[in-house]
């Protein structure tokens, strides 16, 4: 059956996908292992091999970026928590037969059209310009703890819309029939959704969880836009911004400061991070899928 | 039943509020567009007086130098739009060959391709400059600062995805369709033409959905291919250069954003039902 113009046609198909793969991924991941085991400042011609140097330096003295990671573990962990909690609240409500439900759901939904970095700006003047304006408010985003809370409130209004769409989908599978039935038996409504509902969204969960904990650590547009990392704060007897996050501080240490080959091995350590965050989330949610 | 629907009604009520609440941040952004600077900082919560200053605004932005808002929006649909369609139709070339011919390089091949997901951006961000500048210099095809450079850069980056989720979906497409269509001397590579790719519409609307709304809106990827103040910008690194280019005149800068954020608001009331599902089943495949 595979005959040689089968073949051809194979390889024909699959270049296009597979070339840009290469060119654009494979190519530079690779060449960005070997920049973080140098001393390269991103224009120079010199480049020197200085071993696992980068990343030891990166241990013993940048406050900045350990400073970034326990942030965005903050951040991460702040805005999982509020971007499910609002999405299923969301979701509870825009799944009772109401007569806008379809309205509500592209309004809970439109912020995610907004790109980050426009709604970053547009954040940027609410908590300085409208908030503000009320004498009784803080200034949120000149405090290192509510300039993170105003992160997280931002991203949540962004992306808690599109999670409860997962979590419709979710609700909506249930079938009608079961809960009825429930409801009859006298099974009240936090009983139903405890034995009923909670069980049957395990999946959409497990997807939930994943998708705002990636975003979560990948965030920097929002990060950028809204406080570019700010306020000033010291950590470990270093002037640090607050909250900058693992993303904007890679991209920094690479373009503005110059050093290629530490700004990399930031990345590499942030790509590791990232592998064992979501493979642990995955992991323990599926078992707990399972058991429920 | 009485009270069921008295439990609506409430429930109605509650969620229309949570929903103006939700809009109270895009309602800001218009009206506050609507004054001049000295009325903003006079008071950011009063309505306008009229709408004229919007029109204003709106014209000014639309000619103002920094932000070159016409061409930056054109820029933006091509390099949406371009990627977008490479992205469908390689996706599903590529998919369809891997699914269909059984081997065991076209397993380890779709579980690169799966595999790579993984990898995030910011891990390639900086060799991609220098790699792409490398290509440019060895061959003289533009890749920084060029159309070709950033949609070659997309279909990089959004292929893994876009394989994986044609892939899922042309396995359930039954063969005998594409047997027939054989037999019936159509050429193989003009089966997938002719039969399969009409098949795979409803997942074509997935894919576009989830990587037309993550291309329009991206940011970092332009920001380090074509870079601030390049010749050609996409309408977030317009909107962000004009940011940095003037101290808070929030006037204009929330004119930009409203202006940005528009084309892709109103599209969506065009096509809110596929867009809401392509997110979804973007999600939980």
């Amino acid at each position: 059956m595979k005959t040689r113009k089968d073949t051809l046609l194979f390889i024909a198909f699959l270049l296009p996908a597979l070339a840009s793969l290469v060119v654009v991924i494979i190519i530079p991941f690779l060449m960005g292992i070997y920049y973080s085991l140098t001393d390269w400042n991103g224009v120079s011609k010199t480049v020197n091999f200085v071993g696992l140097q980068n990343y030891l330096a990166i241990f013993q003295r940048d406050p900045s970026f350990i400073h970034a990671f326990l942030i965005t573990l903050a951040y991460a962990f702040l805005n999982v928590l509020a971007v499910n909690l609002v999405a299923i609240g969301l979701a509870l409500l825009v799944t009772n037969r109401l007569k806008l439900t379809n309205v509500y759901r592209a309004a809970f939904f439109a912020p995610n059209l907004i790109g980050g970095l426009v709604l970053g700006y547009i954040w940027q003047f609410i908590y300085n310009n409208v908030i503000s304006f009320y004498d009784f408010m803080p200034q949120m985003l000149a405090k290192p703890g509510t300039a993170l809370a105003a992160t997280v409130i931002t991203s949540t209004w962004q992306y808690a819309g599109y999670i409860m769409m997962i979590y419709v989908a979710a609700i909506q599978s249930v079938p009608e029939s079961l809960l009825e039935a429930a409801e009859m038996d006298g099974a009240t409504y936090s009983k139903r959704f405890r034995y009923i509902f909670f069980p049957m969204i395990a999946q959409s969960f497990t997807i939930c969880m994943f998708l705002s904990l990636t975003s979560s650590f990948k965030q920097f547009d929002v990060n950028i836009s809204l406080t570019n990392g700010g306020p000033a704060a010291s950590f470990m007897g270093e002037s640090i911004r607050f909250t900058e996050l693992m993303a904007l501080n890679i991209y920094y240490t690479a373009f503005s400061y110059n050093k290629m080959g530490e700004g990399q091995a930031k990345a590499i350590i942030f790509f590791f991070l990232l592998l064992v965050v979501s493979v642990t989330q995955v992991y323990f949610s599926k078992k707990r899928e399972v058991e429920a | 039943m009485k009270k069921k629907r008295l439990t609506i009604w409430i429930l109605e009520a509650i969620t229309f509020i949570v929903m103006l609440i939700f809009l109270l941040p895009i309602y800001l952004v218009l009206i506050n567009a609507s004054k001049s600077n000295i009325m903003i900082a006079a008071d950011p919560v009063s309505l306008p007086d009229s709408l004229g200053v919007l029109i204003d605004n709106v014209v000014r932005i639309w000619n103002h130098p920094n932000i070159r808002f016409p061409s930056s929006l054109f820029s933006s649909v091509i390099i949406t739009v371009l990627s977008v369609g490479l992205l469908v139709l390689i996706s599903s070339m590529a998919a369809w060959v891997l699914c269909r011919r059984k081997s065991r390089v076209s397993t380890v091949l779709f579980l690169l391709f799966v595999g790579i997901m993984i990898v995030p951006f910011q891990v390639i961000m900086l060799p991609l400059v220098s790699w792409f500048n490398i290509v440019q210099t060895s061959t003289g095809i533009p890749m920084l600062k060029s159309y070709l450079g950033i949609i070659f850069a997309y279909m990089g980056f959004g292929v893994p995805l876009s394989v994986f989720l044609f892939h899922g979906f042309i396995k359930s497409v039954p063969l005998e369709l594409e047997e027939a269509a054989t037999i019936d001397g159509c050429a193989k590579g003009l089966v997938f033409f002719r039969i399969v790719l009409p098949i795979l519409k409803p997942i074509i609307v997935t894919v576009i959905v989830l990587n037309g709304l993550w291309i329009w809106n991206d940011f970092l990827l332009p920001l380090i291919v074509l870079g601030l103040g390049n010749e050609i910008q996409t309408l977030p690194l317009a909107v962000s250069n004009f940011v940095g280019s003037f101290v808070k005149k929030w006037d204009l800068i929330l004119t930009s954003t409203l202006m940005a954020m528009t084309p892709m608001l109103i599209l969506f009331i065009f096509v809110q039902k596929y867009v809401l599902k392509g997110m979804v089943d973007g999600a939980l495949k």
